[in-house]
């Protein structure tokens, strides 16, 4: 098995680690420096659970390995809040209970963070289309429209 | 110990040079792979949990993350182009717009921020959603190989579903599309199983574009994908709408020839009736949606 040695900008901090050529980013976050809020639902591109931002862009982490990222910045739900104070677009979530199970969450508010940041007032159907790939089982999605809806009226995503 | 199996096993390399990829393709022929943004290979790899020696990273090739536009000869989209770049790209939407609408439907917002162009081409799918598109537009694929360069037109490169024209040693570097006749305008018609983020049962492109040459006044070009073993054009059906006055009655005719032409199998997504039919709906409703706007425009 081959490593490599690569360095990531996690949340503003950067990590060195070591890493076989077919550790994917998820894996590389979730089982290599800690970062469990980001999810593995499926390990296929379908369900959205895994996503993290990538230079700012939404990305799912189970389709991309950690060492084409060598250098790049990462943002993780972890890195959302600042100072223990969350994001209007978290706030939202929590005051309308967009959150049941919250596998979900963590992607859907990575998702929803870059839609807000390209498009600070989307539409219900801008935010439908931007949330296509992020599966939620429990909340039935209007709930989780409601807070995206509401966190671009209260000042987009910070 | 890892939650789940994650990727069959390889040594991922970036490739500096084509005269690199040429060099490993030589050397070690099928236990390298390709790679562009992943999101069909890795799925497939570990659905049939394949390892590889060598996973080639092609994304960094000079040219390769490049479009080019120009005014006579057309646009120039490198391989590594993702379908998010090819959806928002100034010169894609204003000269090749269905291209862009094609990108829209592929997938969701983070898959198209790997998933390329080069990608899905090459992954010679039957329901690639790009192919309509680019067969309609009339696109030519770039490829490199030991020898140099080579040109080859979309229809000839896919020959079957997975398969491409690809010969040994070569890769895809680029796409080219001419500038569409002047006037056109097109539609891509994308039916799944729902209404965005799925892959298409059927998809139907069309084109039309001013031609006093022919009785109809107006050409029709037609691209359609998953109801044959590669996506393809139904010139026969193009060439009924041509030669006759346009009206929804010959409309309606050419859109069942499309369905009889089609010839799509069972699969998980849906029977071939189905399929069959909504090659015969999707195939007017885009008729007459292009039609309407050449004439209102
Ligand atoms: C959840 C999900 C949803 C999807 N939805 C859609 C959809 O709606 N519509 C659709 O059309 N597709 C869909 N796909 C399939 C896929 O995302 C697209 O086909 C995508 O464009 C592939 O591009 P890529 O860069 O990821 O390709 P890769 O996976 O990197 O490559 C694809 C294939 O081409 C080969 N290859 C790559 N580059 C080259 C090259 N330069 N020369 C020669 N061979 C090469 C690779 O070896 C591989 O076999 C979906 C995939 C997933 C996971
Ligand atoms: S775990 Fe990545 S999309 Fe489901
Ligand atoms: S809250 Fe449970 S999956 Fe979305």
């Amino acid at each position: 098995m081959v490593t490599h040695t690569i360095s990531l900008i996690i949340n503003g901090t950067e990590e060195q680690l070591q890493v076989p050529s077919n550790m994917t980013l998820l894996h590389a976050l979730r089982d290599k420096l800690g970062f469990t809020g980001t999810k593995n639902g499926c390990e296929a591109g379908e369900c959205g659970a895994c996503t993290v931002l990538v230079d700012g862009e939404p990305m799912n982490s189970c389709l991309v390995l950690a060492v084409e990222l060598n250098g790049r910045e990462i943002t993780t739900v972890e890195g959302l809040a600042e100072d223990g104070k969350l994001t209007p677009l978290q706030q939202a979530f929590a005051d309308l209970n967009a959150v049941q199970c919250g596998y979900c969450t963590p992607g859907m508010l990575m998702s929803a963070t870059a839609l807000l940041k390209r498009n600070p007032h989307p539409s219900e159907v801008d935010i439908q289309e931007a949330l296509i790939g992020n599966l939620c089982r429990c909340t039935g999605y209007q709930r989780i429209i409601d807070a995206v809806l509401k966190a671009s009226r209260n000042g987009g995503e910070r | 110990m890892l939650a789940r199996p994650g990727l069959p096993d390889f040594e991922y390399m970036k490739a500096e040079s084509a005269q690199d990829v040429f060099h490993l393709l030589k050397e070690k022929g099928n236990e390298v792979k390709l790679l562009l943004g992943g999101t069909d290979l890795f799925v497939q790899m570990r659905d049939r949990n394949e390892s590889a020696g060598i996973l080639l990273d092609l994304k960094y090739l000079p040219g390769m993350k490049d479009i080019s536009y120009d005014k006579k000869t057309g646009i120039n989209i490198g391989a590594a182009v993702t379908l998010n770049q090819i959806s928002a790209h100034p010169d894609v939407k204003k000269h090749f717009q269905i291209l862009s609408q094609a990108a829209n439907t592929v997938g969701n917002y983070q898959l198209r921020n790997r998933a390329t162009l080069g990608g899905n081409i090459c992954n010679a799918s039957p329901s690639a959603d790009m192919a309509p598109a680019a067969l309609v537009l009339e696109g030519e694929v770039s490829l490199s190989g030991p020898d140099g360069e080579r040109m080859l037109a979309l229809d000839q490169f896919w020959v079957g579903p997975g398969k491409t024209a690809l010969k040994e040693c070569e890769f895809l570097t680029a796409v080219h599309f001419p500038n569409p006749p002047s006037g056109a305008v097109g539609r891509y018609l994308k039916l799944g199983r729902s209404k965005m983020g799925d892959l298409a049962i059927v998809g139907v492109a069309v084109l039309g574009y001013p031609d006093p040459e022919v009785p109809a006044g107006i050409r029709f070009r037609i691209g359609i994908n998953s109801t044959a073993p590669t996506a393809y054009r139904v010139p026969q059906v193009e060439e009924l709408l041509a030669q006759a006055p346009l009206n929804d009655e010959l409309l309606r005719q050419a859109s069942e020839e499309a369905m009889k032409i089609s010839a799509p199998i069972e699969d998980v997504r849906a029977t071939a009736l189905y399929q069959k039919k909504m090659v015969n709906n999707l195939t007017f409703k885009g008729l007459k949606e292009v039609w309407s706007q050449l004439i209102n425009s």
